[in-house]
């Protein structure tokens, strides 16, 4: 099964990139198109951010992926680049896992 | 560098998932967008249905078509050479070929950045496989905050710029977090996308 959503998954996420060479420019004139795809990745992107920090299987929980979050937040307040935002979220959890 | 750490924590997250090390590598190879990626390895993780899982990845790689749209015109490739180039259309790549500053430089700039960016994310996914069964557990638990990072991260660059996108995020996030209790893993992430997504766009019109 894990083998079947590799492939699908893969192909699937190719021929969308392929899509975009291919189509014509005039579908992005298309403003319900614009704004689906402009939007959906924001609330994509902050559900998932959420849902790996915050959730275990169904339950809702506050350990140490919080601390890193949190780190990682204000990593990218200061403007810190992407490496230095990784590094930091995890080296603030194993801090807090350390501690706790 | 960063594309190091980043393509480490995704081979080690997907074999935390469950993936195989080959798994984990094809997803490298053959996916080759990061945020679907983790997106579908953390939908796997969580134990949520094969569906969700691709679902999570597609709507994620969706923004490569938008990219793919804008590059269409000045990369200017067709036949075999479109077909590889596609596969490259990420990002990152579009980041850097848009800011070169003529066609010539553009085309140049997204292959070098396209190349670079394949050998370096397939050679730390493979690291990040083989090596996470040697990590400890406070090196598993940073891991595990690396990802969220990651995707706050992603998200960055959008919430800075666009007050809509705040809103969006904000309206994504709290469904994401109503819904985890009560919906199969992975479906809360797709079901938040959706509704936020195309009801704000709608809403807008």
């Amino acid at each position: 099964m894990t083998w079947a959503i590799v492939l699908a998954g893969s192909l699937g996420c190719y021929l969308l990139k392929y899509l975009g060479l291919a189509a014509s420019p005039a579908l992005l004139e298309r403003p319900a198109v614009r704004r689906a795809v402009e939007l959906v990745p924001a609330a994509l992107l902050a559900a998932l951010v959420v849902v790996q920090a915050f959730t275990d299987q169904q339950a809702l929980v506050l350990d140490a992926r919080a601390a890193g979050l949190t780190a990682a937040f204000v990593a990218l307040l200061l403007r810190a680049p992407f490496l230095v935002v990784l590094l930091v979220a995890g080296g603030a959890a194993a801090g807090v896992h350390a501690l706790a | 560098m960063a594309v190091g750490l980043y393509g480490a924590a995704f081979g080690a997250a997907a074999t935390a998932a469950g993936l195989s090390v080959l798994q984990t590598c094809m997803l490298s190879l053959l996916m080759f967008t990061g945020a679907s990626q983790f997106a579908l390895v953390g939908v796997l993780g969580a134990g949520g249905a094969p569906l969700a899982a691709v679902a999570s990845a597609l709507l994620l790689g969706a923004r490569n078509t938008l990219y793919g749209l804008r590059l269409a015109g000045p990369l200017g490739v067709r036949g075999l050479r479109r077909v590889v180039a596609a596969h490259a259309v990420i990002d990152e790549t579009t980041a850097m070929a848009l800011a070169a500053p003529h066609a010539a430089a553009l085309r140049l700039s997204f292959a070098v950045t396209g190349a670079s960016l394949f050998l370096g994310w397939n050679v730390s996914t493979l690291a990040g496989a083989l090596g996470s069964s040697l990590l400890g557990e406070s090196a598993q638990v940073a891991l595990d905050a690396v990802v969220p990072a990651a995707f706050l991260a992603l998200l960055w660059p959008r919430l800075r710029n666009s007050g809509t996108d705040r809103v969006v995020a904000a309206g994504g996030a709290v469904i994401a977090l109503a819904l985890s209790p009560v919906v199969p893993p992975g479906l809360q992430v797709m079901l938040a996308a959706a509704a936020v997504g195309l009801g704000f766009g709608w809403w807008r019109r």
